[in-house]
């Protein structure tokens, strides 16, 4: 299987003042294609410094990232966010639904940014929201839905668009156990069935037990993958 | 010292100012740009984003709303105004008719003319000639009374009106749309008097009686000229106020009807190889009366632009405001649309848009204040005759147009560093927290 993610001796130094604060120191990386991992460790390890890397919202100090055989490096601010819209989707702690808009309307969003007509983007949605189970709900307002019931709709924003990866960023951090439990296996199922490539961030052993490899953050640097104890 | 220090902080000012004009016209032009790419290539945030954002927000955006509504209806009701004493003064007289003043003088009052050169120029060949076979002249004594208003409660509240003789010709001359009563008898101290003064003048009512010049006259006719100017006028005969007013045998202007439309060119190069009349200058009726409107019709529009201006700064910081607050509020659902790939440009010209909306959405609040002010009938002193003008408010497509653009040009000048900051957010800070 040939990696779909390439960090490559990746660095990223934060400054305050003249202080150089060393955040990512070196990172190796490679996910392969289909795979799911869960990246842990204590906070201010550089779990979401890493993954915003990846997902070309933010860019190394020094190093290459090559997503999907391509390096993302220095590409222009325009150029990644085409780029962001094609490959990456995302799923954020706090759901980040645009209040304003309907659960159709959020999700409809990302497809806004391709070529699809009305009927095709419509159809696109409903497959989504179908997906994670939402599609009574597709007129409905962020805020009158649950928590786990934002995520799903956060989640089928992320898939519409079928991106090369999903990036997560601790997306059970502000769930109850039941809520999360049924999104890691909805995570699960897409990785199984619909063979996503998943990066999720999480503090949550639980959470991290639903991936497939387990990379933990240490001081800047990636230790020894592991398999979770299934 | 000072002086110094006025002359520096209004160059400053003047400088600042042209800045920003100038700063706000060319970031027009490349937001025009940015505007286009976007929309061209679909790429822009849906617009029910601004729409719903600006309503939900409802009191902020409501207290902004309702300043910049109200700076449009000002600008607004300062174009009607202009606009309304332009018409009221171009409205007066015919076209068909030339007015003869003595050369140099601005208006009537200051004019002076004796009985034969009226004689002389009612048998000019360019004359047109009336039934009873006499060229259509007549002579005009213009005399300002000053009247205290009704109900006034001193003797310092009242104007100067405009008391006009006319001849037996007078109102063949200028017929009045509409004449509730009748024409005053020659040798009588009969009077008409113009629609707009009717119940603002003591005794200014049909079938009552005004006091000037030292007599009583009888009002026989109330005369509608269609908001003319001769709508605030009192008319009587000529020879009666030439005695009354002591002016005999002086009067002020001669008015004739033009035989054709050439007739008033050959008519001008006569009189100036006339030693009798080359002292008199002649003009179109209607041209004598737009010349009279336009120093006060610039200065309401100067000071109501002015004062407009002053107002549009406050609806603008306003505006900005209220964006920068939406900007800050909506940081993370900016950060997630950037994230989710939509460009910077998307970002800046959806937050301009935001702006506009806002603003568009005030000017249709501002025009129906202006519609309201269509109701209402205003009157000013004309300051080159002295004498009082009344004039009606009218919304016209031209101006509600103007009012758009305007309300549009504040939208955009309050809303585009808070564009600019939203586009320029870090994606990373923006989507983070809670
Ligand atoms: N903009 C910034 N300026 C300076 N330092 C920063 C900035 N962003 C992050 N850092 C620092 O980088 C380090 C890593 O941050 P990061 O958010 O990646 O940690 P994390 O592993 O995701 O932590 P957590 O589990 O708490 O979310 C932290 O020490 C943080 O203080
Ligand atoms: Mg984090």
């Amino acid at each position: 299987m040939s990696a779909i993610i390439e960090v490559r001796d990746v660095k990223k130094t934060y400054h305050r003042g003249n202080q150089p604060i060393p955040v990512l120191d070196g990172i190796q990386l490679s996910i392969e294609q289909g795979a799911f991992e869960a990246l842990m460790g204590p906070s201010g390890s550089g779990k979401t410094t890493l993954l915003n890397l990846i997902a070309g919202i933010d860019r190394p100090t020094s190093g290459q990232v090559i997503v999907g055989g391509e390096d993302i490096t220095h590409f222009s601010e325009g150029d990644l966010a085409t780029w962001r819209a094609r490959h990456v989707g995302f799923i954020f702690q706090f759901y980040n639904l645009l209040p304003v808009l309907t659960a159709f309307q959020n999700v409809e969003l990302p497809l806004l940014l391709t070529k699809l007509g009305k009927a095709e983007r419509q159809k696109r949605v409903e497959t989504a929201l179908r997906v994670v189970g939402l599609e009574d709900r597709m007129h409905h307002y962020p805020r009158e839905l649950s928590g786990g019931q934002e995520q799903r709709v956060a989640i089928a924003r992320a898939i519409v668009t079928d991106p090369t990866i999903l990036v997560a960023d601790e997306p059970t951090g502000d769930l109850d156990r039941k809520s999360a439990e049924e999104i890691l296996k909805l995570l699960s199922l897409l990785n199984t069935k619909f063979n996503k490539t998943i990066v999720m961030v999480t503090h949550d052993p639980a959470a991290a037990q639903a991936a497939k490899i387990i990379r933990r953050l240490d001081k800047g640097r990636l230790a020894e993958e592991t398999r979770p104890s299934a | 010292m000072t002086k110094l220090v006025t002359i520096a902080v209004g160059a400053l000012l003047g400088l600042g100012l042209t800045g920003a004009v100038v700063g706000l016209v060319l970031s027009l032009l490349v937001i025009l740009v940015l505007g286009i790419i976007v929309l061209a290539s679909g790429e822009g945030v849906p617009m029910i984003y601004n729409i719903r954002s600006l309503t939900q927000r409802g009191w902020t955006t409501g207290v902004t709303a309702a300043g910049l509504a109200l700076v449009v209806c000002i600008f607004a009701v300062v174009l009607m105004t202009t606009n309304g004493v332009r018409t009221t003064l171009k409205a007066t007289g015919s076209s068909e008719n030339a007015k003869i003043l003595r050369k140099g003088t601005q208006n009537e009052i200051q004019s002076g003319m004796l009985p034969e050169q009226l004689r002389l120029l009612g048998a000019a060949p360019e004359t047109a000639i009336g039934k009873d076979g006499h060229g259509l002249a007549s002579a005009e004594l213009v005399v300002l009374i000053y009247a205290v208003k009704q109900n006034a409660k001193s003797e310092e509240d009242g104007t100067n009106l405009t008391v006009r003789g006319v001849g037996p010709l007078g109102l063949e001359l200028h017929p009045p749309h509409a004449l509730d009563g009748s024409m005053f008898k020659a040798g009588s101290s009969e009077i008409m008097v113009g629609k707009g003064l009717v119940g603002r003048y003591p005794g200014a009512r049909l079938g009552e009686k005004m006091h000037f010049a030292r007599r009583d006259w009888n009002v026989v006719g109330v005369m509608d000229h269609g908001g003319s100017a001769y709508d605030a006028e009192i008319w009587g005969d000529v020879d009666q106020f030439e005695d009354a007013f002591q002016r005999r045998p002086a009067f002020s202007s001669v008015t004739l009807k033009l035989k054709d439309a050439a007739a008033l060119q050959t008519l001008r190069t006569r009189m100036e190889s006339d030693p009798q009349l080359n002292t008199l200058e002649v003009k179109r009726e209607v041209d004598y009366w737009s010349a009279q409107s336009e120093q006060l019709s610039l200065f309401v529009q100067y000071l109501g632009l002015f004062v407009a201006a002053i107002f549009s700064f406050g609806a603008i910081l306003g505006a900005m405001i209220t964006m920068y607050a939406q900007v800050a509020a909506r940081t993370r659902e900016i950060g997630t649309l950037r994230a989710l790939g939509f460009q910077q440009r998307a970002v800046l010209v959806s937050f301009v848009i935001e702006s506009v909306l806002l603003a568009l959405g005030s000017a249709a609040i501002g025009l129906i204040g202006a519609t309201a002010a269509q109701l209402l009938r205003f009157s000013t002193v004309n300051w080159q005759t002295f004498s009082e003008v009344s004039f009606h408010l009218h919304l016209t497509p031209g101006i509600v147009f103007a009012s758009i653009v305007f309300a549009m040009v504040m939208g955009y000048a309050g809303g585009l560093l808070p564009a600019l900051r939203a586009s320029r957010l870090s994606i990373v800070a923006a989507t983070k927290g809670g």
